[in-house]
């Protein structure tokens, strides 16, 4: 086994949020805390595109290296994940991440920041795999049930991809291959199967002639 | 004419370590050290009673749920 990673195609994100909703219905996410969000660029032009992003599980993560409590430690499979009992919420790993992926639940009338919450993968942390401890405070460990990180598997048009580097890469790989690159992607002829060389349109492509 | 030929020599031998100094630039890229995780250890998720420590069971399952994730395998293309 690889690492775990995430892949988001922008090809196929339609910035649903449905990985954003599956992540927080899933771990019990608290009001305020986004460990997954949608990034739209080029809003309502051409080129318009969006993708998913969360914490990437960074093989040399930096939120590790600037933690002044060690409390992030990486999982055999490649999950970056930590320990909130020894967490003391300052905040430098959010300052760290490229991806803004760290997030701090406020509480109380001043805002006090608490300790830092991100996407675990949904592999839990450190508490007993399964336990009522280790779902109040990382969510559910989905990983040690055998399944993929829920914002990936609820994806309907599968443009969030997640799991093994390897194979989610191939998955990719492949899907590139069938649909093609460019115009190819969402052409005409992609989107109403245009013959390729038999001469004759379908009545969808023949330009609507009214009687 | 000797001076003036020393002056050429050590004008040029100037311009070339002037010219040659950006080559020992150091890189700017910061690079990370981990430190060494502090809490609790952390068990893999194959030990758990559901796999009973088949890391090769385990990893077969991922990569069946993750194949499901290719809808050309998964409902023909």
């Amino acid at each position: 086994m690889a690492r775990m990673k995430f892949l988001c195609d922008a090809e196929r994100c339609i910035a649903c949020n449905g990985c954003v909703t599956a992540c927080k219905q899933e771990n019990d996410v608290p009001w305020g805390v986004n460990r997954r969000r949608v990034v739209s660029m080029n809003v309502g032009v051409p080129g318009e595109r969006s993708i998913s992003v969360a914490c990437m599980h960074c093989s040399d993560a930096p939120c590790m290296a600037v933690c002044p409590v060690d409390c992030f430690y990486h999982t055999e499979e490649g999950v970056v994940l930590h320990d909130k009992d020894l967490c003391i919420g300052c905040g430098y790993c959010f300052y760290a991440c490229p991806f803004g992926a760290p997030q701090f639940p406020q509480t109380g009338a001043f805002g006090v920041r608490g300790k830092m919450d991100k996407c675990t993968f949904c592999a839990g942390g450190p508490e007993p795999d399964g336990s009522q401890a280790e779902f109040e405070k990382y969510g559910r460990n989905r990983l040690a049930e055998g399944k993929l990180p829920a914002c990936a598997e609820m994806c309907s048009t599968k443009a969030l991809l997640g799991g093994d580097g390897n194979t989610i890469a191939d998955i990719y790989r492949d899907r590139v291959l069938h649909r093609g690159k460019g115009a190819e992607v969402w052409g005409w002829a992609t989107a109403y199967k245009l013959p390729p060389s038999n001469g004759t349109k379908p009545a969808a492509a023949s330009g609507g002639s009214k009687s | 004419m000797k001076a003036m030929r020393s002056i050429f020599i050590v004008a040029i031998a100037a311009g070339a370590a002037l010219a040659l100094s950006a080559c020992g630039e150091r890189p700017q890229v910061i690079t990370y050290k981990q430190g060494s995780y502090q809490g609790k250890p952390d068990t893999p998720p194959w030990n758990g009673a559901q796999w009973g420590g088949n890391k090769q069971q385990w990893e077969n399952a991922i990569h069946q749920r993750a194949q499901d994730q290719n809808e050309y395998k998964r409902i023909g293309g």
